[in-house]
């Protein structure tokens, strides 16, 4: 199993969630984030005085996954997600353990 | 002095009137505890809103004691006296103040108390996140005693019928219709002082301190539009012409400040913002104050514009200087208040007001002109070296500033134990445990 790390642009995770629901991933973690990497953030003026805001605001989007289905999650949120345009994120993955599910206890793939 | 047999000739308007702006007025208080309290960052925002609020509390207290008496008792020229300390004998009575009034005293008093706690709570953005709550209320308890009841005194206190123990600017003819002296200057002289001897925020300038919610500052200042028309209108203290005079001055003065403001943005800024358009606003409000019950509706327009263009500048000054003058009490209020204070050298006409006096455009000469420049000056400059001073004496004592730790973790942990917003579900519904561990971790 492996957990699968999203940070996209925030207008774009429709497109992405829709996008692993067609290829039946049936359940994701969404969060708010902030980061920067080679996009620059932007400037605000209050009362004449401006103040950077170099964190951009992001989408975090979290999934674990069976190895076999590695590829084809990583294709799917790339494409959905993907505008050309700089700033557009990064996606990776990780090994995962173990899994349990709390309601039931099973865990491994089962859980997943 | 009047006596109770003049109660009898209390007039039901002008009384109404009365009462109702004194409401009014009370209204600029949560309006300036919500436009600080978005303007400073959320871990700061309570702090911020409980030092107007309290400023309500100790103003009252103090006012009744012997604030009232030192400000208008009629007693002489620099000071009114103790004779109503405790307010002693003011129900029974009716008001002279230069002239008699068919309105109740202890209306006057109220009205002339908001006047007060909105004066030291303005003072408050200019040392916004870092000051000991309990050193903040020494202060406006020092403050109002030595700096407002006496300047007000000078200027707002008229005398008896006759005149005699009128305040020394009064005596000499200032024109200052509702407070640019006594409530714009004169706090914005003390916000300056009192940055300067409690220093920088810590990051300031560097880190960026944005005003968190610009939705409520627009609610605040809207309050702070809403109030001024009685603290403008309702110091004709009759419900006449005069009054109706001085409202639609407000209303004009503080939209062309609006506009003035805006324009400035859009093109030294490219954008025009909520904060500018709040503030030359109120910028436009402060430059009417001392002039509305004085002057023509186009003359409204032109001070207001000026105000707001002139502030929308004066607000940089602070980092040229690298005073840490946090909200532009001295920006906003002493700029847009030496403005209207000035402008009725020119402006002020006595069509508007028979009692007045003709600044240069009406044929009156420089005399107008030379009596407002005299009590901007005197007037900042009291203000500015006694606050100095007291603030100093204060620092000494018990200390002003929260140590480094407590503000740059947010001195409404620090001080009130509070948090202004909890939007996280997380943090929910295991209140008990919530405080206890904040708790500990303050301690």
């Amino acid at each position: 199993m492996r957990l699968i790390t999203a940070i996209i642009k925030p207008f774009k995770l429709d497109d992405v969630k829709t996008a692993l629901e067609d290829i039946g991933i049936s359940g994701m973690t969404v969060s708010e984030a902030s980061g920067f990497g080679r996009q620059k953030g932007h400037t605000e003026v209050y009362r004449g005085a401006e103040y950077t805001v170099d964190l951009v605001p992001k989408v975090r989007l979290e999934v674990v996954v069976d190895d076999a289905d590695v590829e084809s999650v990583l294709d799917a949120i790339v494409k959905a997600a993907q505008t050309g345009r700089i700033g557009d994120g990064k996606v990776w993955s990780v090994p995962v353990e173990t899994i349990v599910r709390v309601r039931t206890g099973e865990r491994g793939v089962d859980a997943v | 002095m009047e006596t109770v047999t003049e109660l009898m000739r209390i007039d039901a308007g002008d009384t109404s009137w009365l009462l109702v702006c004194t409401a009014l007025v009370f209204v600029m208080v949560p309006g300036l505890a919500l436009f600080y309290g978005a303007l400073v960052r959320a871990k700061s925002t309570l702090n911020m809103m409980l030092m107007t609020f309290v400023a309500a509390g100790l103003t009252a207290v103090v006012w009744t004691g012997y604030a009232w008496s030192v400000a208008f008792g009629h007693g002489g020229r620099l000071w009114g006296g103790v004779s109503q300390a405790g307010l002693s004998g003011v129900v029974t009575q009716g008001t002279t103040n230069g002239v008699t009034y068919p309105v109740p005293l202890i209306a006057f008093v109220m009205f002339q108390l908001m006047f007060a706690i909105i004066t030291v709570a303005l003072i408050s953005g200019a040392v916004a996140d870092r000051v000991r709550f309990s050193a903040w209320c020494a202060f406006v308890v020092a403050w109002v005693s030595l700096v407002y009841a006496p300047v007000a005194h000078w200027v707002f206190d008229f005398g008896g019928a006759d005149g005699s123990g009128a305040g020394w600017l009064a005596q000499r003819g200032l024109l200052d219709f509702a407070g640019g002296t006594v409530v714009e200057i004169n706090s914005g002289a003390a916000g300056l002082a009192l940055a300067l001897v409690v220093g920088r925020r810590v990051g300031w300038p560097q880190q960026p301190m944005k005003p968190h919610s610009m939705p409520l500052a627009l609610v605040g200042a809207g309050l702070l539009w809403f109030g001024w028309f009685g603290f403008n209108a309702g110091s004709a203290l009759q419900a006449n012409v005069l009054a109706a005079t001085a409202l639609a001055n407000t209303m004009l003065a503080g939209a062309a400040g609006l506009l003035a403001w805006l324009v400035v943005e859009r093109v030294r800024d490219s954008h025009p913002t909520t904060l500018g358009g709040a503030s030359g606003a109120i910028a436009g409000l402060v430059g009417i104050t001392p002039s509305c019950g004085f002057v023509e509706p186009w003359a409204a327009l032109v001070i207001g514009a000026l105000a707001g263009t002139v502030c929308a500048f004066a607000v940089r000054w602070k980092y040229r200087w690298r005073i840490d003058e946090s909200l532009d009490v001295f920006g906003v209020h002493l700029v847009a208040g030496v403005i209207g204070c000035l402008s009725l050298g020119f402006l002020a006409t006595t069509t508007v007001n028979a009692s007045g006096r003709n600044g240069l455009l009406y044929g009156g000469g420089t005399g107008v002109l030379g009596t407002q420049l005299l009590a901007v000056v005197v007037v900042l400059g009291y203000s500015f070296v006694i606050t100095l001073v007291l603030a100093k004496v204060i620092d000494g004592v018990m200390g002003l500033r929260i140590d480094t730790e407590a503000e740059v973790t947010g001195i409404d942990l620090d001080q009130h134990l509070e948090s202004a917003y909890d939007l996280s579900s997380a943090n929910s519904g295991v209140l008990g445990q919530h405080s206890a561990a904040h708790r500990s971790e303050v301690n």
